[in-house]
């Protein structure tokens, strides 16, 4: 019998809550962005567990998509964080408060 | 005992499947070297990986490691480097109890979902939304079923990605421009 959904599930919802975590509490831009992978990568366990429980191969197409807009996603974020560092000569997050009211 | 319910291979595969998961996420938040995070995320996306085989998803399973632990985290590594911020970030908290209260709305927010999981019946009660769209595993190989939906159902959808990687490069590339080339053009001119 093979591994039931439920347990890939409560994996992928630990997972995200760990992602979560260090997403609310590092300071650094680019830990903040591996963390977002890390929530994304929960999200696609998930959508995958559910793609073998459902029979339905939409959830592993949706993987795919989410692939691509996370590649896009760290390709554009990491140029920011460069474009910021130049500037700042800094990743912190606290440093970058010049929109503030 | 859960052996005796579950095949024991089945067991083992995921049980190292979620311990590289586990340790690979929570050595990438608590690593104070941002290299070190970098090489653990590439740890927890092995983990998912192995997950997806386990989980009939084999192509899913290559593109992992090949875009995430290949592509994203080198340029991670690349940006890092490049940077140079491999010293550690603000020590300490600048906000009183941000971390317990992080802890605080994390463990609700994951308690939550197991809890609405395991009383909502969605992984008891699918099988009556199954076989909507493509099924899974129609006597072709993952690959197969994978690309015959992707190159028709959702045919637009993936039209779309393209000109979104498009984007993505042409915005990186003007974020990430340093000014001086211009200034010397101009000395230059």
């Amino acid at each position: 019998m093979t591994i039931p959904a439920s347990w890939f599930l409560i994996v992928a919802a630990v997972l995200f809550g760990i992602g979560a975590f260090g997403l609310l509490t590092r300071r650094s831009a680019l830990i903040m962005f591996m963390c977002v992978e890390l929530m994304l990568n929960a999200v696609n366990l998930t959508f995958v567990t559910f793609a073998r429980s459902l029979q339905d191969i939409g959830g592993q197409a949706a993987v795919f998509f989410i692939l691509v807009v996370a590649a896009a996603e760290v390709t554009v974020g990491l140029g920011i964080v460069v474009a910021v560092f130049r500037r700042r000569h800094s990743v912190s997050v606290d440093e970058l408060s010049e929109l503030k009211g | 005992m859960i052996a005796s319910v579950h095949s024991l291979p089945d067991v083992i595969t995921f049980v190292v499947a979620s311990a590289l998961m586990m340790v690979g996420a929570v050595s990438v938040i608590v690593a104070k070297n941002p290299v070190h995070s970098a090489l653990s995320l590439i740890m927890t996306f092995f983990g998912v990986a192995i997950a997806f085989v386990e989980m009939d998803a084999q192509f899913l399973a290559a593109v992992e490691i090949i875009v995430y632990a290949g592509a994203i985290v080198v340029l991670f590594l690349f940006v890092i480097m490049f940077l140079g911020v491999d010293r550690d970030d603000v020590v300490g908290e600048p906000l009183v109890g941000q971390r317990s209260l992080a802890v605080l709305g994390v463990g609700v927010t994951v308690a939550g979902v197991i809890t609405m999981m395991a009383h909502a019946g969605w992984v008891t009660g699918v099988s009556a939304l199954s076989n909507r769209g493509h099924s899974l595993g129609g006597g072709y190989s993952n690959v197969n079923d994978l690309g015959t939906a992707i190159f028709t159902t959702y045919i637009y959808a993936f039209e779309a990605t393209a000109a979104l990687l498009i984007i993505a490069v042409v915005g990186a590339v003007v974020l990430a421009r340093s000014d001086r080339p211009r200034e010397n053009d101009e000395e230059i001119a």
